[in-house]
């Protein structure tokens, strides 16, 4: 057989603004992994191209929705949710999925995130969690790891990091998962599940930041991080999630799964008399 | 559920095959999809593409050895890279 064969575009170039490409974002960033990932999930999905909205906010992980020859909205900073919440109120037909970065939504936008998991509104998130705030020149944030080391904690992080998973599972969401953007195969079928989930579901995405945190932290380039997770990774789906955390450690593990799957009635503007009867005395 | 010994008939079970496709200029010479092909099907070009970087290529040797498991696919941050199943023609061995 031939070796490679050259192309002049690719199969996925259909859900792609093709023309923008090649990307802006560093060689070695996750990103590109992840937004092929979804672009593989909503045709996977069943449901069609056109019905599918992708909302992102601002960052490196916010660049997502200029990229997609979807729907798009690129909204303000840590707004993501809202304007999907609305979309998504407006047009119960649209399928909405949020795509923006772990300081985008849980640093500026934290308090929409817990308050649409709270309310159960019938959209999926996926957070790339690169522990820094890439664009802006690898600043701490709430995902940033105890001891690591950002533009702004020189001598190591002391706070500590939000356990996304557990934090979204107390909160009230009914699809939960976590990933890596090496566990593409995992990570393209949990956003297909996520995608089809009545109700708030999330699908956290470790990828790597090289530039913002990776070159830090002597994790070396996205390839040396994507091995760094494939060292310290684990899969457990019933994992206790209060015990999920995420360090710089070696020994500890980094436990990636599908750890949340449950039901619960999605969130219904009550608009009408009847509707807030109906959820007092349930459905007639 | 039971697992017999497949002791007859292996030859219908056919591993898959792919041909790998690259759009040159599209590599950023990431490496994901050497580092992590399950075949090692994959290297870095000699020469340049349009933007300076190696790209990816397949290995010498390695013409027969990819079994279109598509992670390269989904892998690339780039959308430079996929492969499509070959249906062979003729004898399977080879
Ligand atoms: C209101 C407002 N505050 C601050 C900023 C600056 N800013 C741009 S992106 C960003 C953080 C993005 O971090 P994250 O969501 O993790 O995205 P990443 O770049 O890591 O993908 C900040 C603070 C802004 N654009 N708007
Ligand atoms: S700064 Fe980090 S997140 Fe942003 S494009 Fe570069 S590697 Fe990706
Ligand atoms: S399809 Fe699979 S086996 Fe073939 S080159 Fe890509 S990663 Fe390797
Ligand atoms: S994964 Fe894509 S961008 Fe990275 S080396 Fe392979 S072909 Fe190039
Ligand atoms: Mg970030």
């Amino acid at each position: 057989m031939a070796r490679e064969m050259v192309a002049d575009r690719h199969p996925t170039d259909l859900l792609l603004r093709s023309d923008r490409l090649p990307h802006i974002w560093c060689p070695g960033c996750g990103l590109g992994s992840v937004m092929s990932c979804y672009t593989d999930a909503v045709q996977a999905s069943g449901i069609p191209v056109p019905l599918h909205v992708a909302v992102s906010g601002i960052g490196c992980t916010g660049r997502v929705a200029g990229y997609l020859s979807l729907d798009s909205f690129h909204t303000t900073h840590g707004r993501a949710i809202p304007y999907a919440l609305g979309l998504k109120v407006a047009n119960p037909e649209l399928q909405v999925t949020v795509i923006s970065g772990d300081g985008d939504l849980s640093a500026i936008g934290g308090n929409h995130l817990i308050h649409a998991a709270r309310r159960n509104i019938d959209l999926t998130v996926i957070c790339v969690n690169n522990f820094n705030y890439g664009m802006t020149g690898g600043q701490a944030g709430p995902t940033t790891p105890r001891g690591a080391t950002t533009s702004t904690t020189p001598n190591g992080n002391y706070e500590e990091p939000f356990n996304l998973p557990h934090l979204l599972a107390t909160a009230g969401a009914v699809y939960i998962s976590r990933w890596t953007s090496l566990h593409v195969r995992q990570l393209r079928e949990s956003m297909r599940v996520a995608i089809k989930k009545p109700g708030f579901s999330f699908v956290e995405v470790l990828s790597p930041c090289p530039v913002g945190f990776g070159k830090a932290n002597d994790l070396g380039e996205g390839r040396d991080e994507m091995w760094f997770y494939r060292r310290r990774s684990i899969v457990d789906d019933n994992a206790n999630l209060a015990d999920v955390g995420l360090s710089m450690s070696e020994d500890e593990p980094i436990v990636l799964g599908n750890f949340v799957n449950r039901d619960r009635a999605p969130f219904r503007p009550a608009v009408e008399k009847w509707a807030i009867e109906e959820v007092l005395h349930g459905e007639a | 559920m039971i697992r017999r010994p497949m002791d007859a008939g292996l030859e219908q079970f056919r591993v898959p095959r792919g041909q790998v496709f690259i759009v040159p200029n599209r590599c950023k010479d990431c490496q994901f999809c050497m580092e992590f092909c399950p075949q090692d099907v994959l290297e870095r070009s000699d020469d340049l593409n349009a933007k300076g970087y190696h790209y990816a290529v397949v290995a010498a040797g390695k013409e027969d050895s990819c079994v279109n498991c598509q992670f390269c696919n989904l892998v690339c941050p780039e959308f430079a890279i996929f492969s499509e199943e070959v249906t062979e023609v003729g004898s399977a061995s080879h």
